[in-house]
């Protein structure tokens, strides 16, 4: 079981008390009934699925129950950090060196 | 008297304490102390299985967790017939029952060992090949044979009595085995004081100190030393010592789940002890010293009874005191076998011969066997085992050919060499390096924060093992944050090896007279039968990968997960390839370590305490009336509640007439709560709800649709504006939950800036639903401050005022097309105002009524319940609820999926009515509907029926349905066909009853 730090509680807690909530950084069109079909495709039906580091929404749901985002490894399941929602992407990730 | 194998003066056990057993219904004596398997040597009992596939006589391989052979069924009652136990592992009591599987009628003629003279049926792949044809056979004919011809024991057909405990813990240093090298890293890193947990699965600590006659630690016999050091660290309040404790998981995170076997070896084990504990434990740093398993060597008929790992037959004779046998060959790939010889010979036991395939090797421990007056055979190899239900000759030949040599012998010792037991390490997803110089797997890189040491990490010889395992120990201890607090950690404390064996390399693969070419059965997985020939049979047929050739052949996929085969079917694969090992790969090792039993895994999560059962405020009035419930997830709600003589039907009648013509009360409890409350309450609703809301009054209240962002109908439900910034929000009962989290998500992420908080309030208030005709008359006497004149509380309306000298929040609304009320009061009150609403609805001839009545009053008015009459793909406009879209507002959440082309197609399905042509017949919910019933199969299905009921109040039976273009088909005729006969019917409006809507204010 994982452990994932909730970064409104500031401590590391089982993965059970938590949920995915799908990608991160994608936003909400403000204007969203004006959208064409392809730009609303893209916003509600196409995800990244990368193989590697992926930005991904989770909620600390039998907990404080907010909303943060999270980055992880798809590959070793590991999450590489943890910020709060309405942050920006991290430009350079804890001990990446690429 | 003791058992005829059992040499006196040998082993630890006591052997004046005797245990008596039987075993297929013949009794026997053991010792205190023995496992099932050293009892059964002792008595000279090596038959004890049939194996999988062939049904070949099988006897003991092992004297440990690794054995693929002697697996029993070990019955305690009717309840406790455990299967597959290995009956080296477990520990005898008094009065233990254990008998052989896999064999009919008897073990020693077995009719299923035809298998093994039609064995080229059986061959590699045999179940992908045999059983293709025909595909309908598969399920009615071929899996049936083959489970009870090839069955593993017999699954008991009583619920489990015994019940399972369950621990978390955390510690900072978590050591996996007690063997020499577990012990030691265990006392480094317990002398800094931080937690430490040792576990092992030996109901005694010393791994293979417990044969290992050789070694020496601080001046005392090996094993001796390993029970004082245990002692020692138990005594220690910063150390938890697990023995019979299987660490079977290494996840995530350093999280391991282990197994501890509570009081599987005692002898009436009581109500008060669990049977196995399952440990979770999160540690800091792991230390693995899972130690090194034995292979066996790969020869013609090498699975008779008497043929075993020559560390099973030490561990037996110097730990358990049992010889294996009175005449015992030897056949060997390196030098630990030799110690087997020794051992035996200074025992009594007569070594007919020494058989090494090595040319000149040299050393100690040859020297001494020699000294004996052991015969030694080096350069040549046991090409064949004579004997059936036990071994009775070695036929012995130059390993590169030439004349053959037949002794005669009653077990023999094998060794190919050892494998480390990196089975944690791989499921730590650490990758393992192969070694070219010892050709052995070892951890290479890590992927956790763990440590190897001893033999799991390829580490030779007791005085290395301990010197890293000490150093691991100490450095684990400090990575973890402890301190040095002794000043004498390092290797001055380290425990000093006065005496130590070496063991050499070994081999890999088939031996001499098994190889390329051969058709002997040369068995590499004894679990699965899978030989030598099976696995070069699967190379030649394409199967060129390890992960293939293991599914094709099933090496290594049996219980013991080919902890004694994988390396042997590795190098025969890579031999058969002509590629290196390490080009070939080696299988994936997964959790379990060894079989796991559900029950540790469920623990007490079972019966009552399976899920959480919550209950309305007035279960125990209904419960006393007799009412019938019914699951409603995890909600146990009245479902009916039938008067003397009633069954359901008759009940639900009564119920559904006794409302529309009177009144009715209802527990609506369940229904999802929510308050939304703030400045920016009006606009938050604006984007969660179709409907507008800005402009509806305090004191109104008004259907609401909520929707995905794909435009779908998600939930519903009424929801009142008690004030400006206040509104009380109802959700189904089954998506009061996820439509928290919805709402919660577009908060928090989507819609930040709004000043809005949202609060279950689901379990805060009772909500008694009172309906019918007399419903105002039954509830106004109890209501203070609350005008309840149609003027002053029209239909859709909602105050706050107080009932029964209690809060409430009376609604006024209807589920049923009646006038109606629902009466929401704090959750303690609920079942006292039901009491004071029953009381005067008795005065009115009210009925209570559960929740088929409810769907039968809903379903006669077409009111749609979410989740039945709506799956996930269908609209507002599909179910006729266009008008509660609010047609000017520029955004909710789903406006912009809902435009999508296929969300208005003409074609889609809408929610209609369904009538039978014959009245008295109700559809079956599900059910298909098609234009035309004489077409051919598959026939084109144009929707089904979501909703379907009889109806008193009408008469006949009523129906919902999906229908494609349904609101242009109505009066159409359309059909049902069943099994029993296609069943008419005719299209109709969704309101069966009161279609003009005047009884809501009647
Ligand atoms: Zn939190």
């Amino acid at each position: 079981m994982l452990l994932i730090r909730c970064p409104y509680c500031e401590e590391e807690r089982p993965e059970l008390e938590f949920r995915n909530a799908g990608e991160a950084h994608i936003a909400r069109p403000t204007n969203i009934a004006a959208e064409s079909d392809d730009d609303f495709e893209k916003f509600f039906f196409i995800r990244s699925n990368p193989k590697g580091v992926i930005y991904e929404r989770w909620r600390h749901i039998h907990g404080c129950a907010r909303f943060f985002n999270a980055v992880r490894d798809t590959v070793t399941d590991k999450f590489v950090m943890t910020y709060k929602a309405g942050e920006p992407k991290p430009a350079k990730l804890p001990g990446a060196s690429k | 008297m003791n058992a005829s194998f059992r040499i006196s003066g040998a082993g630890r056990l006591n052997q004046a304490k005797t245990a008596s057993f039987s075993f297929d219904g013949k009794s026997y004596l053991g010792t205190e102390g023995d496992t099932l398997a050293s009892a059964l040597l002792a008595n000279g009992v090596h038959l004890v299985g049939r194996s999988f596939k062939y049904h070949r006589p099988r006897g003991f391989l092992s004297a440990g967790a690794e054995e693929p052979n002697a697996l029993v069924q070990i019955v305690r009652d009717d309840a406790r017939k455990t299967p597959n136990v290995r009956a080296t592992v477990q520990e005898l009591y008094d009065g233990l029952t254990a008998n052989s599987q896999n064999r009919w009628p008897s073990l020693a003629f077995d009719v299923g060992a035809v298998n093994d003279i039609a064995s080229p049926m059986f061959s590699a792949g045999f179940y992908y090949k045999t059983f293709m044809w025909p595909k309908s056979a598969w399920l009615n004919f071929y899996e049936p044979k083959i489970r009870s011809a090839a069955g593993l024991g017999v699954s008991p057909d009583r619920p489990d009595p015994d019940h399972y405990a369950a621990r978390y813990a955390h510690c900072d240093v978590l050591v996996l085995g007690g063997g020499a090298a577990g012990i030691a890293a265990a006392l480094a890193a317990a002398e800094t004081g931080v937690r430490v947990i040792l576990a092992d699965e030996q109901a005694e600590f010393g791994g293979s100190l417990r044969f290992e006659s050789g070694a020496k630690i601080e001046g005392e016999n090996g094993f001796d030393w390993a029970q004082a050091a245990i002692a020692k660290l138990k005594a220690l309040d910063n150390v938890r010592v697990l023995s019979r404790t299987t660490a079977f998981g290494y996840y995530a995170q350093n999280f391991v789940g282990l197994v501890e076997r509570v009081s599987d070896h005692l002898k009436s084990p009581g109500r008060e002890l669990a049977r196995e504990r399952l440990w979770q434990v999160r540690a800091k740093r792991v230390v693995l010293a899972t130690g090194a398993i034995e292979r066996h060597m790969v020869f013609a008929n090498n699975d008779r009874p008497g043929i075993m790992l020559a560390s099973a037959a030490r561990a037996y004779l110097n730990h358990y005191g049992v010889a294996v046998g009175r005449n015992v060959g030897i056949y060997t790939a390196n030098d630990s076998a030799y110690a087997a010889a020794i051992d035996l010979r200074k025992a009594g036991v007569n070594i007919a011969a020494i058989v090494d395939l090595r040319d000149n090797p040299s050393g100690p421990v040859i020297d001494e066997a020699r000294g004996l007056g052991i015969e030694i055979n080096f350069g040549r190899a046991v090409v064949s085992a004579g004997g059936k239900l036990r071994v009775s000759s070695m036929t012995v030949q130059p390993k590169n050919g030439g004349g053959e040599r037949t002794i005669a012998v009653d077990a023999i010792l094998m060794s190919a060499g050892w494998t480390p037991s990196v089975h944690l390490f791989s499921q730590s997803r650490g990758k393992v390096a192969f070694n070219e110089e010892t050709r052995r797997f070892v951890p290479g890189a890590y992927a956790q924060d763990c440590m190897s040491v001893g033999a799991c990490n390829g580490t030779d010889g007791l005085d290395a093992t301990i010197d890293e395992a000490y150093a691991a120990g100490a450095q684990a201890a400090r990575d973890a944050g402890g301190k040095d607090s002794s000043g004498k950690m390092g290797q001055g404390a380290r425990p000093k090896v006065d005496g130590s064996e070496s063991w050499s390399r070994g081999m890999l693969g088939a031996a001499p007279g098994a190889g390329p070419g051969t058709t002997v059965k040369a068995f590499v997985d004894f679990q699965n039968d899978v030989t030598a020939k099976d696995i070069r049979q699967a190379v030649h047929e394409g199967m060129h990968s390890i992960e293939h050739v293991k599914r094709f052949t099933t090496n290594g996929m049996a219980t013991d997960q080919g902890k004694t085969s994988n390396m042997h079917g590795l190098a025969i694969a890579a031999e058969t390839l002509g590629k290196p090992i390490p080009q070939v790969g080696l299988t994936t090792f997964r959790a379990p370590y060894t079989p796991v039993t559900f029950g540790s895994i469920v623990g007490h999560a079972r019966g009552a305490l399976f899920d959480p059962t919550r209950r309305t405020a007035t279960h125990g009035w209904a419960a006393a009336q007799g009412a019938v419930f019914e699951d409603v997830g995890q909600w146990k709600r009245a479902w009916y509640f039938p008067k003397a003589g009633e069954d359901m039907h008759a009940a639900v009648n009564r119920e559904c007439v006794t409302v529309r013509k009177a009144a009715g009360l209802f527990d609506a409890s369940t229904l999802g709560k929510i308050e939304v409350v703030g400045p920016d309450a009006a606009k938050f609703m604006e984007l969660l709800y179709t409907n507008p809301w800005e402009k509806l009054e305090p004191g109104r209240c008004r259907y609401g649709i909520m929707l995905r962002e794909d435009g779908f109908i998600y939930d519903d439900g009424v929801v009142g504006r008690l004030a400006p910034d206040r509104f009380h929000v109802t959700t189904t009962t089954g998506g009061a939950p996820r439509v928290m989290h919805h709402m919660e998500d577009y908060l928090q992420t989507e819609f930040p800036h709004l000043n809005v908080w949202l609060t279950s309030i689901t379990e805060q208030w009772a909500v008694i639903a009172v309906q019918g005709p007399s419903a105002r008359k039954i509830i106004e006497p109890l209501v203070e401050g609350i005008d309840m004149s149609d003027e002053a509380l029209p239909h859709m309306s909602v105050r706050e005022g107080k009932i029964c000298g209690v809060p409430t929040r009376l609604f006024r609304m209807s589920f049923t097309g009646e006038r109606g009320f629902e009466v929401n009061v704090p959750a303690d009150y609920g079942e006292a105002v039901w009491e004071a609403l029953w009381a005067e609805g008795q005065k009115h001839g009210a009925t209570a009524y559960g929740t088929e009545t409810m769907h039968v009053l809903r379903a006669e008015k077409g009111y749609i319940i979410v989740g039945q009459d709506t799956d996930g793909t269908v609209t507002p406009n599909d179910a006729g609820l266009d008008w509660a879209v609010g047609k000017k507002k520029t955004d909710f959440v789903g406006i912009r999926g809902m435009m999508r082309a296929d969300l208005v197609a003409k074609s889609r399905k809408q929610l209609v009515g369904l009538k039978t042509k014959d009245p008295k017949v109700v559809l079956e919910e599900g059910a298909q509907i098609v234009e035309d019933p004489k077409q051919s199969i598959p026939m084109k299905m144009i929707g089904h029926v979501t909703s379907s009921y009889w109806s008193e109040n009408c008469g006949r039976s009523i129906a919902l349905a999906l229908v494609a273009g349904g609101r242009d088909r109505m009066g159409q005729t359309l059909y049902v066909p069943m099994p029993n006969g296609t069943i008419e019917v005719e299209v109709t409006g969704m309101v069966f009853v009161d279609e003009k809507g005047e009884r809501l204010n009647g």
